[in-house]
């Protein structure tokens, strides 16, 4: 594992999660994301090589369903829990950044 | 199909394709409202699509299977695989990520073949969710700068895609064209997905870059909003010939997304690829692991129909005709190859009953009303130079038209009577008599003047003599 996170690091990803943080916080979550990454650091210590990568908790795979439609909810009872709505859709704010 | 120039000075053009397709499932990928296009917007909408708290996303089977047709459509080797979150934040991705497949995706290591045997390598075919549409309203253009507000509709959020990545071993406009019919035809033939690029059911992304021959490859653009197969070659040839100009005129290429405007047949920036890339996957903890196993792939490969490209190589050697000529391509593509096999089945001329389906039967569908007993009746009639081949155009749109028949009747209704070859030859000689200047010339090796003599053939016989044999006859009669 590398040195310490940087408080440059941590600034990028709440930028890249859209949070807005104070001075303040970002040194005490600066702080709190090394104390987690020290924990990693303790993994990595170990040796590991037998160990088979774990994807999930739980000793399940190929949870499916079936392709059988199911009703809607009701559009009217959703659209009046938006902070906008304008002819059966929802009214954002506009975007911009990129069109996908 | 255009012959575009090569790139100047040595300049060579390296393609990859990313195509997006929408999987023709009843639901969604992850939860069971419908995967419906069209419909009124925001009426297939549910916990899982909206991103409500607390929803959980369950794989659709048949998602699956449709995705591991394709897989092995493409020879790629299918394998266990896992999910991933995807996170940016934009308005018609409601959970703010969107599942997809990332280091360990479902199918890897395909390829795929063109005319020539150029083989097309494919990195892989994950599977993944589709966002909701935005409309952007307001400003001046309806695109999405400077509009004041957009509209979301969900009912697209959540419908199963495959995204098929080819390696960039795409080297000219026309393979990147061929390329995706190809696909698309495979994907019609295993019925994967409508494959509608119109309707945006099928999408391609284009990774256009430059390189001289012996040097690493170019800084790439990445292309969006190439939505017909012609406007993916007439992006390619755009953008590659502006990455030359940029690179000849003393500047560098930047990594970027560019849009592509078919109106003025151009690209444009659409962003620097910086944050925006920045997407931190990390496993998606609301599913498990998808695990195929051998009886199960083995069961979905066995159910593959005969795919195109062996359907154009059956139809080619049963009519002699190119397997990658128009013909063939267009009657498979049609699904009426079956048909033209009947045709011959029943005693047809091979090659006329593929051309004849070809040029005729747009129309038709897979199962065209004319029984093939009566196309095969028509293409010995015309074999056999019992009608001109001007009669038989003629004969089959009556064939068409009364969904079959006895042909030979028609014939005679039509006064289609035959010319016996004796009755064709006197007119050759009287034409000959009648135009020595053209027959010295022809004599003399001019093929051009042929034409005087057949078409004074043509004009006694009143249309009812063939042309290939008035020429035949020419031919043989020329010292």
């Amino acid at each position: 594992m590398a040195e310490k996170i940087s408080k440059e690091t941590v600034v990028k990803v709440s930028r890249l999660a859209r949070l807005s943080l104070t001075t303040e916080e970002t040194e005490r979550m600066t702080a709190q994301l090394a104390g987690m990454l020290e924990h990693f650091r303790d993994i990595d210590a170990l040796d590991l090589a037998s160990v088979e990568p774990m994807t999930q908790p739980y000793p399940l795979k190929n949870v499916l369903r079936k392709d059988v439609e199911l009703p809607s909810l009701d559009r009217d009872e959703v659209l009046d829990q938006a902070p906008a709505a304008e002819s059966g859709r929802f009214r954002v704010p506009p975007t911009i950044g990129f069109d996908v | 199909m255009s012959e575009v120039a090569a790139l100047p000075n040595g300049w060579q053009l390296i393609v990859g394709l990313e195509v997006h397709v929408e999987l023709a499932t009843k639901t969604k990928m992850f939860s069971a409202s419908a995967n419906r296009f069209g419909d009124e917007p925001n009426t297939n909408i549910d916990p899982v699509t909206l991103g409500l708290p607390g929803a959980l996303p369950v794989l659709n089977q048949h998602a699956i299977e449709l995705a591991m047709r394709i897989g092995l459509a493409l020879n790629c080797k299918v394998q266990p695989c896992t999910f991933h979150r995807k996170n940016y934040f934009y308005p018609d991705l409601p959970k703010a990520y969107q599942i997809t497949q990332y280091d360990h995706p479902l199918n890897i290591d395909g390829h795929l073949m063109l005319p020539g045997e150029v083989r097309i390598g494919i990195e892989r075919a994950h599977l993944e969710e589709d966002t909701g549409k935005s409309t952007h309203f307001g400003g001046s253009s309806g695109r999405i700068h400077g509009s004041d507000y957009s509209l979301i509709d969900f009912n697209r959020a959540g419908v199963p895609l495959v995204e098929i990545v080819s390696r960039p071993d795409i080297r000219t406009s026309e393979q990147a064209r061929q390329y995706v019919g190809e696909l698309r035809s495979i994907l019609l033939a295993v019925g994967a997905s409508d494959a509608k690029m119109e309707e945006g059911s099928m999408r391609c992304d284009v990774n256009v870059s430059v390189h001289k021959p012996g040097t690493p490859f170019g800084t790439r653009c990445e292309i969006k909003n190439v939505n017909s197969i012609r406007s993916v070659g007439r992006a390619i040839d755009y953008e590659a010939r502006r990455q030359v100009d940029v690179i000849e005129g003393g500047g560098t290429i930047r990594q970027e997304t560019r849009h592509w405007d078919d109106a003025t047949g151009r690209t444009e920036t659409l962003r620097t690829k910086e944050d925006a890339d920045d997407y931190r996957y990390f496993l998606e903890p609301d599913l498990v692991p998808l695990v195929p196993d051998q009886s199960w792939i083995d069961a979905v490969r066995a159910a593959l129909p005969v795919l195109p490209a062996a359907r154009r190589k059956a139809l080619a050697e049963l009519c002699g005709v190119d397997k990658d000529g128009e013909s063939a391509i267009v009657v498979v593509e049609r699904g009426q190859d079956d048909y033209v096999a009947a045709v011959v089945a029943a005693g047809g001329d091979p090659r006329r009953a593929v051309v004849y389906v070809q040029q005729a039967f747009a129309e038709q569908g897979a199962t065209p009303k004319v029984p093939a007993k009566d196309l095969a009746a028509l293409t010995i009639l015309e074999r056999d130079a019992k009608v001109t081949s001007t009669q038989a155009k003629t004969l089959l749109t009556d064939l068409i038209e009364a969904g079959g028949g006895d042909v030979s009747a028609m014939a005679t209704k039509r006064g289609f009577e035959a010319l016996d070859t004796s009755a064709v030859e006197a007119m050759v000689d009287a034409a000959i008599a009648a135009e020595p200047g053209a027959w010295q010339k022809y004599c003399n090796g001019e093929e051009k003047a042929l034409g005087a003599l057949v078409g004074a053939v043509m004009k006694s016989s009143k249309g009812k003599a063939d042309g290939k044999v008035i020429t035949a006859l020419l031919q043989a009669k020329r010292p």
